[in-house]
């Protein structure tokens, strides 16, 4: 789980990046973090993998205080949360299977069974075929896969994604999103920062909405207490399903009553990405 | 293993930056392999002095046994002496012969006559040299006395300020050695700022990021070592026979070439700690 809570990042010029930024993302969540350029996402990505410190606030992933985690400490939480970088940050000198099994290497994982889960997440991406190559014999989507499957190659819990789509067409820009959602369902927390409307409208999940470093809209953001109150619900639910029927039949109908749980409280507290945002991206 | 492996490409992608370096390092230590080599050569011939009789009687050619006999004796009962050699003039002759075998005009030239013969005495105490030789001088039978002393606390003296220069030159060239290795692994580092930038994001510790700049400079070190240990042994061996020549009777060379492995084993540690060291100042510097 990662909890933001009144986050304000000054940076040295003295300009505020982010205002007081709070909000929390469930375990095994997908969240957009959209806004215009200079609204802060990248910000907040950098800043949840202690590439930068934010000026007050405090940010805990899993239990771990990113501001108070040691910097000996700041290595280990870098390898629990994959991260595709905007500009990917692929070595250029290195082949695929090198690029992707670095982290794997600094994890001090034998070559040998590096080798086979490297090929296993290639296989994943679907560039298994390119594992020898370097990054700039590659193309754009390939490369994105490549950046996928590094920030994959530890079973992170968590995945952050700095604008995977930005520099690619609609076609291999939905290939990248379609992974990513194959990636979230198997129970990949995912945040990925995108300024790409089409994408954000098409997918029905939550977005979180920045703009000039505050957050204005929190979209599909189910509270603690809702949550709470979903769970027992479906507990009490399933409790009598199991009563009634197989336990096969409950499950199926445990996962129904969650679809429209979840669909309903999405729909209360949903709102239209702000007006501001969608003339901005316009622009 | 695979931070030797990182390294070792390093240093065959920047060829030029490598001779750079290894030159630089070559001639610190061929520095200190010439001053080491002298170093040694001189304090083995002042031993050499500090352990020869230390004073030398000559005796005027009217000297008769007798006479000689007498200041023998005088000075073995002065119980200050450790011991007295006569040399008569026959065994000068042969000691001269000896030295100049090699040039037949000298020899031609020498006969027994006009060499002096002499005491070689040795006292067992340093101190005691003075009051040993100021006794000699007044006797009217002994034309000159060679005090050895002088000798040894002249070559002391050139073997301290050798040692100086020595110690001045090698540490001036080391830190010019840990400056311009600071610069050329800076500048590695600085050529691979992005890559190392990407390690760390993706959970690499300091030390990943260190260890083969490291060992890079440890290998301009090592190679510098050995490159000036071998130039200066060459030296060494190409010169021995004039040196030879030069120090007649003086057991200095050829040098034990134990001494030699054992410099150059000192040599190979330096080098290390001081390719090391440079290359983690030059991280530390460029890293911040």
């Amino acid at each position: 789980m990662i909890v933001l809570e009144n986050v304000s990042k000054r940076f040295g010029t003295g300009v505020f990046g982010l205002t007081d930024v709070t909000f929390t993302v469930e375990k095994g969540e997908f969240a957009f973090l959209v806004g215009p350029t200079g609204s802060g996402k990248t910000t907040i990505l950098r800043m949840l993998i202690r590439e930068s410190m934010p000026t007050q606030g405090s940010i805990v992933i899993n239990n771990w205080d990113i501001v108070k985690l040691p910097g000996n400490k700041v290595p280990e939480l870098r390898k629990r949360i994959g991260v595709i970088f905007q500009d990917l940050k692929l070595l250029p000198d290195r082949t695929i299977i090198e690029n992707v099994s670095l982290p794997l290497e600094l994890s001090g994982v034998k070559s040998k069974d590096a080798l086979k889960r490297v090929e296993e997440v290639l296989d994943q991406v679907g560039i298994l075929e390119h594992s020898n190559k370097f990054p700039v014999q590659l193309s754009g989507g390939e490369r994105q896969r490549a950046a996928i499957a590094r920030a994959l190659i530890l079973s992170p819990e968590i995945l952050l994604a700095d604008e995977p789509t930005g520099d690619l067409d609609d076609a291999t820009a939905w290939e990248i999103v379609d992974l990513l959602k194959e990636i979230n369902l198997s129970g990949t927390t995912i945040i990925m920062a995108t300024h790409n409307i089409e994408i954000v409208k098409k997918i029905n999940t939550r977005v979180i909405e920045l703009n000039k470093g505050a957050l204005v809209n929190d979209k599909g953001h189910k509270k603690k207490e809702e949550k709470k109150e979903h769970q027992e619900e479906k507990n009490e639910a399933k409790s009598k399903e199991k009563e009634s029927s197989t336990v096969k039949a409950s499950e199926e109908q445990g996962g129904k009553e969650e679809k429209v749980s979840s669909a309903q409280s999405s729909g209360e507290s949903k709102k239209d990405i702000t007006d501001d945002f969608e003339e901005a991206l316009k622009e | 293993m695979k931070f030797f492996k990182i390294a070792w490409k390093n240093i065959r992608r920047s060829p030029y930056q490598a001779f750079a370096a290894i030159v630089v390092m070559t001639l610190t230590f061929l520095a200190f392999s010439l001053f080491a080599l002298i170093f040694y050569g001189s304090v083995k011939v002042v031993n050499y002095f500090e352990s020869k009789p230390q004073v030398t009687a000559f005796f005027r050619d009217e000297a008769n046994p007798e006479e000689i006999d007498a200041l023998e004796k005088t000075l073995k009962d002065s119980g200050l002496v450790a011991s007295v050699k006569f040399v008569s003039k026959e065994e000068a002759l042969q000691i001269y012969k000896d030295q100049n075998k090699n040039d037949p005009l000298l020899l031609d030239l020498v006969t027994a006559d006009i060499l002096p013969s002499s005491l070689e005495i040795s006292t067992y105490n340093i101190d005691d040299l003075s009051l040993v030789s100021e006794t000699i001088k007044k006797a009217p039978i002994v034309g000159e006395v060679i005090f050895q002393k002088d000798v040894v606390s002249t070559l002391t003296s050139w073997t301290d300020a050798l040692r100086k220069v020595g110690v001045f030159v090698v540490t001036l060239l080391a830190i010019v050695s840990i400056f311009i290795m600071v610069i050329i692994i800076g500048i590695k580092v600085a050529q691979k700022k992005e890559d190392i930038e990407t390690m760390r994001l993706i959970g690499a510790g300091s030390w990943y990021v260190r260890w083969p700049f490291i060992i890079e400079g440890a290998f301009y070190g090592i190679f510098g070592a050995l490159i000036g240990w071998t130039i200066s042994v060459g030296i060494l061996f190409y010169a021995t026979p004039h040196f030879q020549n030069f120090l007649k009777g003086i057991p200095v060379l050829p040098l034990s070439p134990v001494f030699l492995l054992e410099l150059l084993a000192l040599e190979i540690v330096i080098a290390i700690i001081l390719g090391a060291f440079s290359s983690y100042l030059a991280v530390l510097r460029y890293l911040k």
